[in-house]
């Protein structure tokens, strides 16, 4: 029996109702880091749907652009919405192991959706405790506007969005273990499964944590426990007597064991891919596919354990601080072997290369650039010395900014531009898909690159406003005019893909069964059995004669 | 249009059982009929009758990790708080960490909770009882579902019994003036019974759909797989209980 939208549980359909959830959420985020920007320069001006911007109004801002785009954009769209799209297809299967845990887990996760952006109309507005929410503000209703109504509704948003990431995932974990055709072993899988495989493992165990400090926050909002907080909070003059001795501290633990895992979670998957497109746009073989895996997996290990680099000057003991410094230099290491293998594919693939190249390959090479680029302040944010003048700065915008934001987009787009033929059967337009990319570059470089100087400057994040009694921070104004002129011009780049999809979807150009001459079997129809008998990057596969052997034989073939 | 975007839509009706028209035993077809006896061999959804049940069994064993690591998060916070002590300026040292006296009722829930773990494990094995499910397979009656049930049923009342229990610890408690919010200890009490408590309401609501699945699945495997998934989900949740339960008793 077809089930008919809503209540399919057809992995393609739900991945494309993924990619739409997200494409909203991430066009809502946009939309409010403009507002953000453009307050930052022009504090009086008013905004539509909003006025004029209070501070904490700002800090509404930023905490729901946050939120947005960590989880309903690069949590969402990469792991579920993607690995829908293709997951059960690169591995030889026909349907998801449990298709109706995938469709569960999208339903919760609009929900989820929705919960927060009611936020924005309750009573006090959004919370604007930022998206890590520390306590006691995020604990306290009095703390401020948005702290009442606004933070329990997204402590319940983020609750339901644990609940439905476990959910999807437990379905990818099930799919990739019990439902690879003959002959996919685990060394066959494509580097893309490997991300996911990993990245799955990374959200049951992550957000199972988010979830409990969820529920703890909760618990001290509503039934007066303290775990997270101290005695003797003061708030506007007045004692609040409710909470004895919890710890702050504890929040910060078990929030940073989430969330950075949950940096991880956004960035394998676009690892995964930028080695697939990679391959196929060099027409080579993956650069060391073992040594591929490796990586992929000693980064979701090592992923675990370097949380508390996020709290350096959080009165943390000293002697843990080193601890993290180290592990979190440590994590470089296969980050950096996975950059120079990246690099050994673009050099090794330089007369081999698909010419002139094509929009998804040149989104990968923005996600690379950007990682490199955001990655190298990485090792000096890992410096507990120099943290603690940079930390809650710009320096640490422009770094999260530029290799978890611009270079998780720019591969989301490759994926986008690369498997579009997969959803409408059509390609997206080259010509405006240059357009894109290009202007994208100028306008996310432009945008967060100042923002090391202004870091370096000393301006601190979160601030609503830099005119004010001292002029050190006025002095830096002209640089954020400069960056809120960027981002303008950022944004408005990306109407060009909007533009593209619509107009694609209805007038592009046929793609044909494979458009890209891929080897990995999204390409490929599945109808009875298949078999595996290579390897997922067979391009060149024996110097001259086929240029690329698909990884799927019929096994009418084989026999 | 490319071939995969025109190709068989994903949920298709299944006219077969889906196990390779083979009788969910565990025992494997020996000699005759010349076929390839080694399942493995068989392509993907036609490898024996144990295939389903492997994958729904796989997917628990993930949900039931992510629980265990909810339930870490809250035993390494009581840690952490317990030892959150300080030294005030005479060197003295100074910890609100109130050692708490456990109600001696949760010895007697916890024997519950393990003879339910014994009960539903009769279930378990009743209904992967090979003669029974071979006559179940074969449409003469339904033996295991006759014998499972009782257990089944028993096990709902043993889990029910233990809620009760926990209930009365806790109004022992509070009439001790032991609330949720009285002490950093109690808030850890009160959590962890409370959150346990609601993994086992869970388990009894799955306890319930298991029964009712008895009777109206038509499928043999399929009744199989969700009484397995539910037994070993309530072990799981049995086993957490001993951990929490330790816990609570031995370090205050």
């Amino acid at each position: 029996m077809m089930r008919r939208w809503p209540f399919t549980t057809d992995h393609r359909a739900i991945a494309i109702a993924y990619l739409l959830l997200s494409l909203f959420a991430v066009a809502v985020g946009t939309v409010l880091s403009v507002f953000m920007r453009i307050h930052i320069i022009a504090p009086n001006l008013k905004l539509p749907f909003w006025g004029v911007v209070p501070p904490e109004g700002y800090l509404a801002l930023v905490t729901m652009h946050g939120t947005l785009m960590v989880f309903f954009v690069l949590t969402t769209a990469p792991v579920n919405g993607l690995a829908s799209l293709v997951l059960p297809a690169q591995i030889g299967a026909r349907r998801m192991a449990l298709p109706l845990l995938n469709a569960a887990g999208f339903w919760l996760t609009t929900l989820s959706l929705i919960v927060l952006l009611s936020a924005f109309f309750v009573p006090g507005g959004a919370p604007i405790s930022g998206w890590t929410n520390y306590p006691p503000l995020s604990a306290i209703a009095a703390a401020g506007p948005g702290q009442a109504t606004g933070m329990d509704l997204w402590l319940v948003s983020i609750g339901i969005f644990c609940l439905a990431s476990i959910l999807s995932s437990i379905n990818l974990l099930t799919t990739i273990i019990s439902k690879r055709c003959s002959g996919m072993t685990l060394m066959r899988m494509p580097l893309t499964i490997w991300a996911w495989l990993v990245t799955a493992i990374l959200i049951v165990f992550a957000f199972s944590i988010l979830l409990a400090a969820v529920v703890m926050l909760l618990s001290d909002r509503h039934f007066a426990t303290s775990f997270f907080v101290p005695p003797g909070e003061v708030i506007d003059g007045a004692l609040v007597a409710l909470h004895a001795n919890g710890s702050p501290m504890l929040w910060l633990h078990l929030f940073w064991f989430f969330g950075h895992p949950e940096v991880y979670i956004a960035i394998l998957p676009a690892m995964g891919l930028t080695s697939s497109l990679l391959a196929n746009f060099t027409r080579r073989p993956v650069f060391g596919y073992g040594f591929m895996v490796t990586t992929t997996v000693a980064i979701g290990l090592l992923g675990l354990m370097v949380w508390g680099h996020h709290m350096f000057v959080s009165g943390m003991n000293p002697y843990a601080g080193t601890a993290f410094a180290l592990t979190t230099m440590a994590i470089a290491v296969p980050s950096s072997a996975k950059v120079l293998g990246w690099l050994a594919m673009l050099w090794r693939g330089r007369d081999s290369r698909v010419h002139p190249l094509p929009t998804p390959m040149l989104f990968t090479l923005g996600f690379l650039s950007f990682f490199i680029t955001g990655g190298l302040t990485g090792p000096i944010l890992a410096q507990p010395v120099l943290d603690a003048y940079l930390h809650n700065t710009y320096f640490v915008v422009a770094h999260f900014h530029l290799i978890m934001a611009m270079a998780g987009m720019f591969s989301l787009f490759a994926a986008i531009y690369y498997w579009f033929p997969l959803m409408t059967g059509r390609l997206m337009s080259e010509a405006m898909g240059k357009w894109h990319f290009w202007l994208s570059l100028i306008g996310a470089y432009g945008t967060f690159f100042p923002m090391h100087f202004a870091g370096l400057a000393g301006l601190p994040r979160h601030y609503a406003q830099l005119t004010g009694s001292t002029s050190t921070l006025g002095s830096l104004l002209p640089l954020q005019t400069g960056i809120t002129h960027s981002a303008l011009f950022l944004a408005t780049a990306q109407l060009l893909f909007l533009i593209n999809i619509v107009w694609s979807t209805l007038r592009g150009q046929p793609a044909g069964s494979n458009p890209w001459r891929a080897t990995t079997m999204e390409w490929s129809p599945v109808e009875k059995g298949c078999m595996v008998v290579y390897g997922p990057y067979e391009y060149r596969f024996d110097g001259n004669s086929e240029d690329f052997v698909p990884q799927r034989v019929l096994e009418t073939e084989q026999e | 249009m490319p071939a995969t975007f025109t190709r068989t839509p994903a949920e298709i009706d299944r006219k077969d059982t889906g196990i390779g028209g083979k009788p969910p035993v565990d025992r494997r077809p020996t000699g005759g009929g010349g076929g390839d006896d080694n399942w493995d061999n068989h392509p993907q959804g036609r490898r024996g009758p144990r295939e389903l049940l492997t994958r729904y069994r796989l997917g628990l064993f993930f949900g039931l990790a992510g629980d265990l690591m909810f339930f870490i998060a809250l035993v390494s916070a009581f840690f952490v708080r317990q030892n959150a002590g300080h030294f005030d300026l005479r060197d003295n040292y100074v910890s609100d960490w109130h050692p708490l006296a456990i109600p001696p009722i949760l010895w007697i829930n916890t024997a519950v909770l393990l003879l339910s773990s014994l009960s539903i494990e009769m279930a378990r094995q009743h209904l992967f009882h090979e003669v029974d499910v071979m006559e179940e397979w074969l449409g003469l009656g339904r033996p295991a579902v006759r014998r499972a049930s009782p257990w089944l049923i028993a096990t709902t009342v043993l889990g029910s019994l233990f809620l009760l229990g926990q209930w009365i610890a806790w109004q022992q408690l509070s009439s001790q003036g032991l609330n949720f919010t009285t002490t950093q200890n109690s808030h850890f009490f009160y959590l962890i019974t409370a959150v346990h408590g609601i993994h086992l309401i869970l388990g009894i609501l799955a306890l319930m759909i298991a029964l009712c699945a008895l009777f109206l699945l038509r499928r043999v495997e399929m009744r199989q797989i969700v009484v397995d998934c539910t037994a070993w989900y309530w072990h799981t949740m049995g086993i957490f209980w001993i951990f929490l339960f330790v816990l609570l008793t031995c370090f205050q």
